[in-house]
């Protein structure tokens, strides 16, 4: 037994040590040299001024990405990386691996170093304002990418990114259009607190028409590991009385199908609405599985790009910026699988 | 009354008997709240129903078990063994189209349902690569004499590192049919995984009851100096107690590939340390090593999967999720607790003794 404490006990000490130590260490560094930075930020001010425009090869843009946890996210560094590349910006590059802390010491790094634009995207939503207040007093302007932050409007220059609320209720919208008569739906959610799974269930509650009832929500993580057990037991549970499912996003829809199929029901006989658009769920829609895809696009670099040179420009920028998004459909699927890139 | 023990009395002595309370509990908790959970049909020729996907999902979860199970009557610990899982599981979905030389490999590729390496060679190159795992723990713990703990804790940073290294960061999705067999597959109404898993226990109980091998484990648990001075090599017996995780590990990892169709370094096997360690203790074998048994941790990890399909099919909320698990644990580590054993054993003894008077 006394084993089995120390294991545990250690278990929780490597976690801790492994997640405090590297930002303790880079915060001690960083702490001065940002008050180092800023009166030097400012004296290159009034420089920048006179001179004129900046063009792309005088980026240096910090991007301290959140982790590499999805097809979605991967598609997204490569966006960013990609991009970088062929307008020939400086790209400071960093992967926190899910981790707040990891993040901040990033940012931190970014801000030490002088870039000249950091892109965000953060992996929960608070707990940004002290660092968002040590870029801004650095003078370096802070685009959030992807999702949001709680810290105040005023400490960051202009948010990036899908409405996840928006996604929601486009969903809904299929739903539907696919369930004119009314019926009963399953939900199988995102990881729990995730801004993405509560904004998509709260967006589709709001725009659900009243004769659909939604029987039962469960987490699958958004990975498909996950889904598969989730769906299996759904389908137990409510055989025969459901009618759609809506599955927050692509890889838990294709886990679910597997399910699906186990369960010896045909392609279509349950209307399935999933959000992102990805290759699998192009595939999913090919197959007749899914009915409609709410896409959330990952290929965020360009827009990053072009709003980071904006603002080293000083020109003004929408604070709130939506990527351009929109829902597939089974019937185009097949003519669009080979251009998606993700 | 001791010449004769009653079969009750040998039974509930027995290890795999608490792991089965553990079992009948749940089931009762669900012959109460979900009634439905028992119920198995018949589709397309194989069996279907709750229980089934019980054995079948929990396939991997019983295969690392039975391979934890051994390195814990060693005296130590694998915490490698969800690393593990993904390092074999992303070895599996490369080779089914790797890239030779400079080729590229497109999408229309990777779409389809071919293979380019035999599935012989697919599952083989699977298994190498999580048994050179566990030959990899095994070497430090033996032979470097780095405690089990530290030692796997390395492969179980570094391992989801490898694995996305293999796969190129990307989660690959699997097309190629044929290698959903192993996770999807049926024969004789009963899913390929089970008799994948009864095939592994059956060996690993010739391997431990048949031979010497199992006594010398548990002499190397009990106390492995005294062991050594008894002429037996307790490092070989650590090194293969490994290394045999570490191929239990493997065939977990292509089993969860195949059932979920791909194979994501970040995810697969997430959590399976600790999942397993808990089916070990459950199945009642100590964490301080010597006498285990492989039954128990089997029915271990299988009360493990059945409470979470039940949660499922209960409908307890996303976010209470692992409360509920947490309640369980509490449980079942406090039913064995020596105390609670003394007085659940008194109960019984008083009943068996008036049973004894009357006779």
């Amino acid at each position: 037994m006394s084993r089995f404490k120390s294991i545990v006990l250690l278990m929780v000490i490597a976690s801790l040590a492994l997640a405090a130590c590297s930002s303790a260490a880079a915060t001690e560094a960083a702490a001065p040299a940002a008050e180092e930075a800023a009166p030097a930020e400012e004296a290159a001010a009034p420089a920048a001024e006179e001179m004129t425009a900046y063009t792309y090869a005088d980026m240096t843009l910090c991007y301290p990405q959140l982790g590499a946890e999805s097809d979605w996210r991967t598609a997204n560094t490569a966006s960013i990386k990609q991009t970088a590349e062929e307008l020939g910006v400086t790209l400071i590059f960093s992967d926190a691996q899910q981790k707040q802390e990891n993040q901040i010491s990033a940012v931190r790094a970014c801000i030490q170093q002088g870039v000249d634009v950091i892109a965000l995207p953060p992996v929960v939503e608070d707990g940004w304002d002290a660092v968002l207040t040590e870029a801004k007093d650095a003078g370096i302007p802070v685009i959030i990418v992807d999702r949001s932050v709680s810290a105040d409007s005023s400490l960051y220059a202009a948010h990036i990114g899908s409405d996840m609320f928006l996604e929601g209720q486009r969903a809904a919208e299929e739903m539907n259009k696919l369930l004119p008569d009314g019926g009963n739906i399953l939900e199988l959610s995102g990881t729990v607190g995730s801004g993405a799974a509560t904004g998509r269930a709260e967006g589709f509650r709001d725009a659900l028409n009243a004769n659909i009832t939604i029987l039962d929500s469960q987490t699958g993580n958004f990975t498909r590991a996950e889904a598969i057990p989730v769906m299996e037991a759904f389908l137990k549970k409510y055989a025969g009385q459901v009618d759609g499912v809506f599955i927050h996003n692509d890889d838990m829809a294709i886990g679910a199908v597997e399910a699906i199929k186990a369960a010896g029901i045909e392609p279509g006989e349950l209307k399935i609405v999933s959000v992102d658009g990805t290759r699998g769920g192009f595939q999913a829609m090919i197959d007749g599985w899914i009915q409609a895809d709410v896409e959330c696009n990952p290929l965020l670099g360009p827009q990053v790009m072009e709003m980071g040179l904006k603002l080293m420009n000083g020109e003004a920028v929408d604070p709130e910026t939506l990527t351009n998004e929109t829902v597939y459909y089974p019937e185009e699927a097949e003519e669009l699988l080979p251009t998606r890139q993700y | 009354m001791k010449n004769n023990i009653s079969p009750f009395t040998k039974f509930r002595q027995s290890r795999i008997f608490w792991p089965l309370v553990a079992l009948l509990l749940i089931f009762i908790f669900d012959g109460i709240y979900a009634p439905g959970f028992f119920k198995l049909g018949i589709l397309d020729g194989h069996l279907y129903g709750n229980l089934i996907d019980v054995i079948n999902n929990g396939a991997p979860l019983v295969l690392v078990a039975i391979g934890m199970t051994m390195v814990i009557a060693t005296g130590g610990v694998d915490l490698s063994v969800g690393a593990v899982i993904a390092i074999s599981a992303a070895m599996g979905a490369v080779l089914i189209n790797p890239a030779f030389g400079n080729e590229l490999i497109s999408n229309d590729i990777l779409t389809q349902n071919v293979s380019r390496t035999p599935l012989g060679l697919i599952v083989l190159a699977n298994l190498a690569a999580g048994t050179a795992c566990g030959l990899w723990n095994g070497f430090l713990v033996s032979r470097a004499k780095i405690q089990p703990m530290v030692a796997t804790l390395i492969l179980m940073v570094a391992g989801r590192g490898i694995a996305q290294l293999i796969t190129n960061g990307q989660i690959m999705t699997i097309y190629y049919t044929p290698y959903f067999f192993f996770g999807n597959g049926y024969i004789l109404g009963l899913p390929v995984a089970v008799y994948i898993v009864l095939a592994v226990l059956g060996l690993a109980w010739l391997l431990v009851r048949k031979t010497s091998i199992g006594l010398f484990v548990e002499s190397v648990g009990i106390n492995a100096e005294s062991t050594y001075y008894s002429g037996i090599s307790e490092k070989n017996v650590k090194l293969l107690a490994y290394t045999f995780c570490g191929f239990c590990s493997a065939i977990a990892g292509l089993i969860l590939s195949s059932y979920v169709h791909s194979a994501d370094a970040n995810n697969i096997g997430l959590n399976y340390e600790l999942d397993g360690i808990l089916s070990v203790v459950i199945g009642g074998t100590l964490m301080a090593g010597g006498r285990f048994s492989l039954l128990a941790s089997v029915i271990g990890a299988l009360v493990i999967r059945t409470f979470t399909i039940t949660m499922y099919t209960v409908g307890i909320p996303a976010n209470a999720l692992l409360a509920a698990k947490a309640v369980l644990v509490l449980i079942v580590i406090l039913l064995y607790s020596e105390q609670a054993h003394k007085i659940i054993n008194a109960v019984f003894e008083r009943k068996g003794r008036s049973k004894d008077a009357k006779n």
